[in-house]
């Protein structure tokens, strides 16, 4: 049986993770690789990386990161931010990403979406869509596309963009909720609901954990195939085990494989 | 125990160094003496005692890569065919030993292990496509690549990303199958022949004993 994917995510800028990663024993907490290796053995299902560098001269920096943890870690891994290109996919795959997220560019372009699905499959296209809800208390709920952050409004209907870049190619949707993130108030269910209802293609529910019930009711509630979280896991609130135990205890079915490998991960 | 070298097929199909880098893993911790080589050149593919032949993206995109290798299919069919040595197919890699795919448009495959490669087809609509993820084998018949690997309900997980699946014609070819809203084939065998639908160089523990396994497999 396919089982729910937990998948932390490193907020990543100038080549080190933003806030740093809190574990007992981690020499650098800043290292993105050095974080990556800890929740390979720690057996989270897939990585993520969100690059938030505002420059284009540092990418050379987030490339070497990606290529670093690729030969670290036999786990999938998934590498956004700053994506506008073709070429910017070709470069994150051959440094050893296994999917690409595009956000920005594919709300300017959506047949980004398509011509990088058939240049290297929709398997490892990702579209990011950030949402902030914009219809009142008492209106059917709508959301709206919102880019650079939250900042800037698009008109966009979310749920009608997730159908369309579905349709253009990618392989799997990562759905942020921009009113939720960071309020550690939960995922917005019904945003990630609308938008796994209206795609055949996996959800990844992000924004707004405050505890392992949220990861639950995103998958029971959302509809999500697979939970994304950062500071839970970062700061050491949970493990990604005790997520799994959570989850599984829920009734939902999570990988329980213990760690990578009998050789444990160098801490 | 004298060196084996291990030829990692290199055209164009992604990056194969995180694929190399398990390859290592698994034989230095298995104790095993092995050179692992990513390779485009021919003469390295037919010379070498144990072969890999990876594959992401389209199958017609990944049948197209090979064929611009001048040699490359005809040092494949060599080592696997003639000389009978240990051969792996990974992804797409796996679904390129079948007779042909139908993703896009139909392409003739290597037709070492007959069938279509064909879409997946859920009986359950509400499974989403790819069948991207972690998810147990099913074993159809022992094979030694799986020797020692917990499989079953209860067993170890090994990670699928993948819209198209190896519907093979003979039965006793399908090593394992996965379960998503029917059986989908997670690995093939014939003789010296095998494939993996899943990514062994992904798959943390199943996929560092499978490779374990491969390195040490005398068909």
């Amino acid at each position: 049986m396919l089982k729910t994917r937990i998948i932390p995510c490193l907020d990543v800028k100038d080549g080190r993770v933003v806030k740093g990663v809190r574990f007992e024993g981690l020499r650098d907490a800043g290292d993105p690789v050095e974080a990556a290796k800890v929740y390979d053995a720690a057996g989270a299902d897939e990585l993520c990386f969100l690059d938030i560098t505002a420059s284009r001269e540092a990418r050379g920096t987030l490339l070497d990161i990606v290529s670093r943890t690729a030969e670290a870690c036999f786990m999938p891994l998934t590498v956004g931010g700053g994506v506008r290109t073709v070429e910017d996919v070709r470069a994150l795959l051959l440094a050893g990403a296994d999917k690409v997220a595009i956000n920005t560019a594919a709300v300017k372009d959506p047949d980004l979406v398509a011509r990088a699905a058939e240049k290297f499959g929709a398997q490892c296209i990702v579209v990011a869509i950030d949402a902030k809800r914009v219809s009142g208390p008492d209106e059917p709920a709508r959301w709206e596309i919102f880019t650079h952050g939250g900042r800037d409004p698009t008109g966009i209907d979310a749920v009608a963009f997730a159908r369309l870049v579905a349709e253009k190619g990618a392989g799997e949707l990562l759905v942020t909720s921009m009113d939720k993130d960071g309020t550690r108030s939960g995922y917005d269910l019904a945003l990630t609901r609308a938008i796994s209802d209206a795609v055949t293609v996996p959800v990844i529910a992000s924004g707004g954990v405050g505890g392992l019930d949220d990861l639950v009711a995103g998958v029971a509630q959302g509809g999500a195939s697979a939970v994304l979280a950062a500071s839970i896991f970062h700061f050491g609130q949970a493990s990604v085990a005790e997520a799994k135990a959570h989850m599984a205890a829920a009734g939902l079915a999570m990988r329980l494989d213990g760690p990578a490998s009998s050789a444990r991960a160098p801490l | 125990m004298s060196t084996e070298t291990v030829a990692i097929i290199d055209y164009g199909s992604g990056n194969l160094h995180s694929a190399a880098k398990a390859f290592e893993r698994a034989a230095r911790e298995s104790g095993r003496d092995a050179r692992i080589c990513l390779t485009s050149d021919p003469e390295v593919v037919a010379a070498a005692d144990r072969v890999v032949l990876p594959g992401v993206g389209a199958y017609a995109d990944c049948r197209r890569g090979l064929d611009a290798v001048p040699g490359m299919v005809e040092a494949m069919t060599e080592v696997a065919q003639r000389a009978g040595r240990p051969f792996l197919g990974i992804c797409v890699g796996m679904q390129l030993l079948a007779s042909r795919g139908l993703e896009y448009e139909t392409t003739p495959g290597l037709g070492w292990i007959p069938g279509d490669v064909a879409p997946i087809q859920p009986s359950d609509p509400t499974l989403k496509i790819p069948h991207m993820g972690w998810n147990t084998l099913r074993v159809a018949r022992d094979h030694a690549l799986l020797a020692g690997i917990p499989t079953g309900e209860d067993g170890l997980h090994a990670y699928f990303v993948h819209s198209f699946a190896l519907a093979a014609e003979r039965p006793e070819d399908v090593v394992a199958q996965a379960e998503y809203g029917g059986p989908v084939t997670a690995m093939v065998a014939r003789g010296n022949i095998a494939g993996t639908q899943f990514h062994p160089e992904k798959s943390q523990r199943l996929g560092l004993a499978l490779i374990a396994n491969f390195l040490a497999w005398r068909p």
